[in-house]
């Protein structure tokens, strides 16, 4: 095992990024992530790398378009109203097929909302967020040193599908300190990058474009990012489950929210309740077969987030009427603590033996 | 036999979609003229816009973006950070340049970007159908302004050259016109000492073409170049307005 450093959750992303190749970063200032521009301000310069602090969240997102479209390694980061503003840059990036990686620390809302955690942008980030019909693969990491694996990931799977990928965490995960490590892996082979903007020596020219006016060309780009997206849902499910095997009732959680339902989950089994986790990684693709296989086994879920409920749409799509779907959720940037989840679960336990 | 006239190397030889008596072709020509002339095809790197000139991929031939609205200028920062040996130009609108784009343009020129914007100003917004632009003069009539253009109802003009000057960032201003014949060749001389302040690196250079649209003025090709001459140049004096420390500025 490998050394470990503690260190914060935005600054840990920036480092992670670094290692993973990423030499442009682009981005705003806005509560809860600037430790990762501030980090990247400094750390970049010493690794020959690009940092430029935009007039705009917007002018961000499309310095990104334009190194991406290069060829480079980018990220930009922010929190959810910055996100808001770069939803339009994003849609050009899905329609325009360039790899960038998004990172966006949740903070409450609506409209300027609050700067504590929250995860209110779940649909925004699984749903589309920008027009046109688009999807991003979302990463929902649940500790620092998740957050730290993920960014490699993330970079490797933006440029293995030439697509966005957003990296989904909140305030908690951004400014908690924890030990991380920085584990060495290899390196990925991956599609070179033939169709970027590099000059147009010895080759025709290279053209990065979302607009397709004439409409059987544009469907025909839409079928071929829509096979995309199914190929993905195929490939990079990713999903945690935690003490289901002998589960008789199922709480799903993500992020930050997932690591105080493990705590629950073992106040409970004290108890004598036997609780489960399922926990998605991806949330965007989401991992509906898990549901619908636990919902065959248990008859309740319970599904906790930091939100007025968003990922529940999803776990009701996978589980499809198989089992009762519950909600906790507290917003504005208040948590559920493991107490109000236990208590809960206690009561659907409850219920059900009335 | 001598050849005394031909398709620029750096234009697909293809017929534009641009109206008859539009400036778009004019200036697009110039540039593939500079281009072909310092013979750097090979590393140029264009942003279009969103506007009429949107294809103007369709008719330069090297590496190109198509940007949103207004961004052109960002995109070329993003591409000329990572590749800074390339040449890389915006080409926009005044819609896209002078309304949504006003952030970008501000700040790339006074991060000193070295990068050519080419900026076409024809007082309208053409793609659309004929609406009020940033740059619409006083009393002109369109489609969003039927009564003409008022200052006290949609404001000034903006004078975009001007005010890019006052920035420090900025390297090379100039404003040319493509009314006539004297006016092309001053606006192609101007284009191209921009794109040699590119090539030697010396930092953010715009070009501002004041241009006719007689589609969206209502006018027939000859009243649009008459109305340039009599409207707007008077409205968007020509010259240069910002050079390199070492030179003087030609008025």
């Amino acid at each position: 095992m490998g050394e470990k450093v503690l260190i914060t959750g935005n600054e840990a992303i920036g480092e992670a990024a670094i290692k993973a190749g990423c030499r442009f970063f682009f981005g705003y200032p806005i509560t809860p992530q600037n430790k990762i521009p501030e980090y990247l301000s400094y750390r970049l310069p010493q690794v020959g790398g690009c940092f430029i602090q935009a007039e705009s969240e917007i002018a961000a997102i499309y310095m990104v378009f334009g190194a991406a479209g290069a060829g480079a390694r980018v990220m930009t980061s922010s929190s959810s109203p910055g996100i808001s503003l770069k939803q339009e840059g994003i849609s050009y990036i899905a329609g325009a097929e360039l790899p960038c990686v998004i990172v966006n620390v949740m903070r409450g809302g609506p409209g300027l909302g609050g700067i504590l955690p929250s995860q209110a942008d779940y649909f925004q980030a699984t749903k589309g967020g920008g027009h046109g019909g688009y999807h991003m693969l979302v990463l929902a990491p649940s500790t620092v040193q998740e957050s730290v694996d993920l960014m490699t990931d993330a970079f490797d799977l933006a440029d293995k599908y030439r697509n966005p990928v957003m990296v989904l965490a909140d305030g908690y995960i951004g400014q908690m300190m924890e030990p991380v490590e920085f584990k060495e892996r290899p390196q990925k082979v991956l599609p070179t990058k033939n169709w970027a903007i590099a000059g147009a020596k010895n080759r025709p020219r290279n053209l990065i474009r979302s607009l397709y006016l004439d409409p059987e060309e544009l469907e025909q780009h839409n079928l071929k990012l829509h096979r995309k997206y199914l190929e993905m849902a195929k490939n990079e499910v990713r999903v945690e489950t935690y003490l289901t095997e002998d589960a008789e009732i199922i709480i799903a959680a993500y992020g930050t929210v997932a690591r105080i339902a493990k705590t629950a989950i073992k106040m409970l089994r004290e108890r004598g309740i036997k609780a489960g986790l399922v926990r998605p990684i991806t949330v965007y693709p989401f991992p509906y077969e898990t549901f619908a296989k636990i919902s065959e086994k248990v008859d309740n879920i319970l599904v906790v987030e930091m939100s007025l409920g968003q990922m529940i749409e999803d776990v009701k799509l996978g589980v499809c009427g198989k089992a009762k779907v519950h909600f906790y959720g507290r917003t504005g940037g208040m948590v559920p603590t493991y107490d109000e989840i236990v208590t809960q679960i206690e009561k659907i336990v409850k219920e059900e033996v009335a | 036999m001598k050849k005394v006239f031909e398709r620029p190397k750096s234009m697909f030889p293809v017929p534009t979609h641009y109206c008859p008596g539009c400036g778009h072709g004019i200036v697009h020509r110039l540039l593939a003229e500079v281009i072909d002339e310092f013979g750097i095809r090979e590393r140029v790197v264009g942003v279009g816009p969103v506007g009429c000139s949107v294809f103007i991929y369709n008719y330069i031939n090297c590496d190109m973006y198509e940007a949103a609205h207004g961004r052109a200028p960002a995109i070329a920062t993003g591409c000329k950070r990572m590749h800074p040996d390339l040449i890389v130009f915006t080409y926009q609108g005044d819609g896209d340049l002078a309304s949504i784009g006003t952030a970008e343009i501000i700040h790339a020129a006074n991060r000193g970007e070295n990068i050519t914007v080419l900026f076409l100003n024809n007082a309208i917004y053409g793609m659309t159908g004929g609406q009020m632009a940033p740059t619409t003069i006083l009393g002109q009539k369109t489609t969003t302004s039927p009564l003409g253009r008022s200052s006290k109802r949609e404001g000034y003009p903006i004078r975009i050259a001007e005010m890019l000057a006052t920035l420090e960032g900025a390297t090379y201003i100039a404003r040319v016109s493509v009314h006539n014949p004297k006016a092309i060749i001053a606006a192609k001389r101007a284009l191209k000492k921009a794109f040699k302040i590119q090539i030697e690196g010396l930092g953010f250079s715009l070009v501002e073409f004041l241009s006719q649209c007689p589609t969206g003025w209502g006018m027939s090709s000859r009243e649009a170049t008459k109305w340039v001459e009599e409207k707007m140049i008077p409205c968007f004096p020509l010259g240069e307005f910002k050079v390199p420390r070492s030179e003087k500025p030609v008025k």
